[in-house]
């Protein structure tokens, strides 16, 4: 039995330019206690579908056609068609947030700030079961505990502001659930946490589902969170489905061109060396003129271009009191040794607040650090970076260049892609104004967009297409060290490979050197030689991409290696072992690599450029002996 | 809670010094005193009996010792030529163009001052509260557009105009005497009845007047907050859990669109009074306003200065009153969190 059919439906928008169409005919359904996965790259109409079954489509949406069959199997009667319903009367109202529930990307934002969790939980109790404010608190206890909130009494009076991303969610959830609903729409649950919590939330809405027996709606782009969750799938593109079926059907032979190229563009752990991503719009970038020439720098790949030693860094964060009040300490780099060889990618991974933008940061001096030396080889040996000034400065800086990770707030919507990408020259005071434009017209070549484009201001222009230009602007100073922090993690599984892919290929062409920050295993492993694992501030392990990838050794590496869900029916997420929750805990961490606070974390080698930090085997020197203990 | 009180009331303290410390600066900017003024005003008339008098006077008021030195005698906290003698004693200086003590020539505006600007915020937030939500979530509907242009006009044109006009129609319909704050034979008069509704019937055209541009302006910035918050990800949240919209518009963005509206009242106060002093002027308001302007036109020092303390407390106290309705309203502010990120 179906809970929710949809058929032939169509969604229009009206605006001042026109109408547009956003669902064009589209059609699936729900069976009961099955998870029905939609996916799509944004824009594709996904979320405008969800919409539309929650009765909560934007005033200027209108359905053109189809129908919205909810079939609520507790009651068995008549299937209600939503779509013919008054958005804010009544009979929806009383099937929102009853009988089909809501889970959105964003848990920092979809909670109001200032309400206690409980207080906006029960108050779906309240509304829909008619449940009193005691009897309210009770069952929104009970839904706290479902969800494992670590203390269930105290979470009820929690302001969402004192709680962790992955605890908001977990009270999303809750909020879900409490009227125990027909039907969970899950609108990216997952996209905004990090990897380990989003296993723990896949894993919580498996239970629930298991407990609660209902059926769920996943949205989402991730085909390895799909891989793990539906059981069927539906694939949308411009609004249109393109293909539908089991999720084994689907995986194991996609038939249209849409799908398998998504499928391809997915970076996978175990890609052969060599092996691309196909994106579906590849770019080829060509290096000429300036980019080209002064490419002969002395110095030779491999040897060290940037060296951390001890690097550390603390915040401090202030509590309100009554003159300056209490102040507290956040180490947020302990001890940091890295070093970044000349033509290489170093990966940096690790969950959000583990210091890895820190030390990007750290690395550009855009912050000062407290402890230890930062040092760079512009080809006449090692500089210590904080004691550079004046023009030696000015030089740095023009060899060292960042990619930010959102291309929306990146770029000034005030100016010209033309003015963008010649900014940095004019303050480098760089080559006459027609050299400037020279310049400006070939990075534009370089980056595969047209140079008709740079009267254009960011805002006509796409994701991808923004961070092309993002990337245009680094280059533009002809730098040989650039820090990418998390650059495609805004973007669609497309246009990320062929940002991917236009990485590498400059790397090659230019001969660029990368630190290459980001959460996600997967893209590091695609395109980084060598990668390190940041958690809590500290470098837990460093080792060449293939040898952690096979055999991490740290348990905070093999923890975030276990939650990357995989595109892959084959290799679902162990979740049995995902239940101990608290592989980001230095101190929960087993003997050797056991860290408390005030520990020097050490690096031990144990294969040659293998390193882990584990402080119980520090000063065992021969390698051999090291490798027993930790294998 | 209690805490959080006190604390802001004693960080009250050494922004009250440095505000006095800051009014006595300028209010000494204009070269020489009053009395220096006078006596040269004498000397070019020949006029040279009463010079010695006011020689006297200026030993008298301490306006011949160093300028630090006048400022803490002044303030209290040095001795003057009657030794420990200022405004933290009670003794608010005094007033030489009325040959008064300051407190006799502010005393009796001050009590209407505080009442005309009560009246007149109550307004401000009573009128542009309902209208501010309306337009918000009506959008650029009929009634929007009326209450923009309504708004606009109110922005745009003169207050003392708006005063007289008001004036004239209230003493044509309804038989108001024009100006003052009570009808004539009520003056000097004790208090009863009758004199207290004479005085809130005369409060209404000088609320409206004074507060036309600032409930203008109200009604655009509470428009804008809402207009933001409305979009926000919590109230569709709200919305699919099944709410009625009224209900949800009340609990949730219009608790967040608050936030700027009450942290507003302490800035309301100075710009009233300064904004004031024209319609006080015109209207023939016995406020503080006017006593102001002619202080300041004769450099009478020490009653300006007072003048200008004054609004500054009015203002500090405002704050406060702000600043602990925001700390009820807002848990970021009462419990000092941060968003882990």
């Amino acid at each position: 039995m179906n809970v929710l059919s949809v058929e032939g439906l169509s969604v229009d928008f009206v605006t001042a330019e026109g109408r547009s169409r956003a669902v064009n005919d589209v059609s699936f359904s729900v069976p009961r206690n099955r998870t029905v996965a939609l996916v799509g790259e944004s824009g594709s109409g996904k979320t405008v579908i969800s919409q539309t079954i929650m009765g909560l489509l934007p005033e200027k949406a209108h359905v053109t056609g189809g129908r919205v069959l909810f079939r609520d199997p507790a009651t068995e009667g008549d299937p209600v068609d939503i779509a013919q319903l008054d958005r804010k009367g009544p009979t929806l109202r009383a099937i929102r947030g009853n009988r089909i529930a809501i889970i959105f990307q964003e848990p920092m934002t979809s909670l109001s700030p200032l309400h206690t969790i409980g207080d906006q939980i029960g108050e779906a109790a309240q509304l829909h079961r008619g449940a009193g404010p005691a009897e309210a608190r009770e069952l929104t206890r009970e839904m706290l505990s479902l969800v494992r909130f670590p203390d269930p009494v105290r979470g009820l009076d929690a302001y969402p502001f004192e709680l962790s991303g992955g605890l908001r969610q977990r009270a999303m959830i809750a909020m879900a659930m409490i009227c125990h609903p027909a039907l969970l729409i899950a609108d990216e649950p997952t996209t905004a946490l990090d990897v380990t919590i989003q296993a723990e939330i896949l894993k919580l809405m498996k239970d629930v589902q298991e407990t609660l027996k209902m059926s769920m709606l996943l949205i989402t782009h991730d085909f390895g969170v799909v891989a793990n969750m539906a059981d069927e799938v539906v694939v949308v593109y411009h609004g249109r489905v393109m293909e539908q079926g089991s999720a084994a059907q689907l995986f194991g032979n996609p038939q249209h061109a849409y799908l398998k190229a998504l499928l391809n563009a997915v970076p996978r752990f175990g890609m052969e060396p060599g092996e691309r991503l196909v994106p579906i719009r590849p770019i080829e970038p060509h290096a000429e003129g300036f980019l080209k020439s002064g490419r002969t720098r002395a110095a030779t790949p491999g040897t060290p271009l940037v060296s951390l030693s001890g690097v550390t860094k603390r915040f401090v964060t202030r509590k309100a009191g009554m003159f300056g009040g209490k102040s507290h300490a956040l180490l947020a780099l302990d001890d940091i040794n890295l070093t970044v060889n000349r033509g290489e990618c170093l990966g940096l991974v690790g969950e959000s607040g583990s210091g890895k933008t820190t030390t990007a940061k750290a690395i550009l001096r855009a912050i000062e650090i407290d402890g230890g030396e930062i040092r760079y080889d512009a080809g006449a040996g090692p500089v210590d970076v904080s004691k550079l000034s004046g023009a030696d400065l000015l030089d740095y800086r023009k060899r060292v260049q960042l990619i930010f990770q959102d291309p929306f707030s990146s770029l000034n919507p005030r100016m010209t892609v033309n003015d963008l990408l010649s900014e940095p020259l004019v303050i480098h005071k760089v080559g006459t104004p027609e050299e400037r434009a020279e310049r400006v017209r070939e990075l534009m070549r370089l980056v595969g967009l047209d140079a008709r484009f740079l009267r254009r201001y960011p805002h006509s222009f796409s994701g991808g297409q923004r961070q092309r230009i993002g990337i245009a602007r680094a280059l533009a100073l002809n730098p040989e060290f650039i820090l990418c922090d998390e650059p495609t993690s805004a973007l669609d599984v497309s246009v990320q490979a062929q940002i991917l892919n236009l990485l590498k290929d400059l790397k090659r062409e230019l001969g660029l050197t990368y630190l290459f920050v980001s959460h996600n295993l997967a893209v590091v492993d695609y395109i980084a030689d060598r990668i390190a694992v940041m958690c809590r501030g500290r470098v837990v392990e460093v080792a060449p991409t293939r040898e952690l990838i096979e055999n991490p050794l740290h348990p905070y590496t093999r923890a975030l290696l276990d939650s990357v869900p995989e595109p892959d029916l084959d290799a679902p997420l162990d979740f049995a072992r995902l239940d101990a929750g608290r592989a980001s805990e230095p101190d929960a961490w087993p003997h050797p690599y056991r860290l408390t606070d005030g520990m020097t974390p050490t690096l031990v080698e144990t294969e040659p450029g293998h390193f882990v930090c584990a402080p119980g085997l520090a000063g065992r020197a021969p390698l051999s002996s090291v490798k027993e203990a930790v294998s | 809670m209690a805490f959080y009180v006190l604390r802001r009331i004693l960080t009250m303290i050494p922004t009250l010094l440095v505000i006095s410390l800051l009014t006595f600066i300028i209010i000494e900017l204009p070269a020489g005193d009053y009395i220096s003024n006078q006596i040269a005003a004498l000397r070019a008339a020949g006029e040279s009996a009463s010079i010695a008098k006011l020689e006297f006077m200026r030993s008298e008021f301490a306006l011949d010792r160093p300028f630090l030195e006048r400022y803490l005698i002044w303030i209290g906290f040095w001795p003057g030529p009657h030794g420990f003698d200022g405004l933290i004693q009670g003794n608010w200086g005094w007033s030489f163009e009325y040959d008064k003590p300051v407190a006799e020539v502010v005393g009796p505006t001050l009590p209407l001052t505080i009442v005309l600007n009560t009246a007149t915020i109550l307004f401000v937030y009573v009128v542009s509260f309902p209208i501010g939500i309306y337009s918000a979530t009506r959008q650029y509907s009929w009634g929007d557009y009326g209450f923009t242009l309504v708004g606009y006009i109110g922005l745009a044109t003169p207050n003392f105009l708006l005063g007289l006009i008001l004036l004239y129609f209230s003493n044509r319909w309804f038989g108001l005497s024009i100006g003052g704050l009570m009808d004539p034979q009520y003056i000097g008069e004790p208090w009863s009845v009758a004199k207290a509704l004479s005085i809130l019937a005369h409060l209404i055209v000088p609320t409206i007047v004074i507060g036309t541009a600032g409930t203008a302006a109200m009604i655009r910035r509470l428009r804008a907050n809402l207009l933001d918050e409305l979009h926000k990800q919590y109230v569709t949240t709200a919305r699919a859990k099944g709410m009625r919209e009224a209900r949800l518009l009340l609990k949730y963005p219009l608790r967040m669109a608050l936030n700027p509206f009450i942290a507003d009242i302490g800035n309301l106060i100075p710009s009233l009074v300064s904004g004031s002093v024209i319609v006080s002027v015109v209207l023939n308001l016995p406020t503080v306003g006017p006593v102001l302007l002619n202080a300041l036109q004769s450099q009478d020092q020490f009653l300006s200065g007072f003048v200008l303390l004054f609004v500054a407390i009015l203002t500090l106290f405002g704050m406060l009153v702000s600043d602990l309705l925001l700390a009820v309203l807002d848990p970021r502010i009462r419990l000092g969190g941060k968003a882990p990120s």
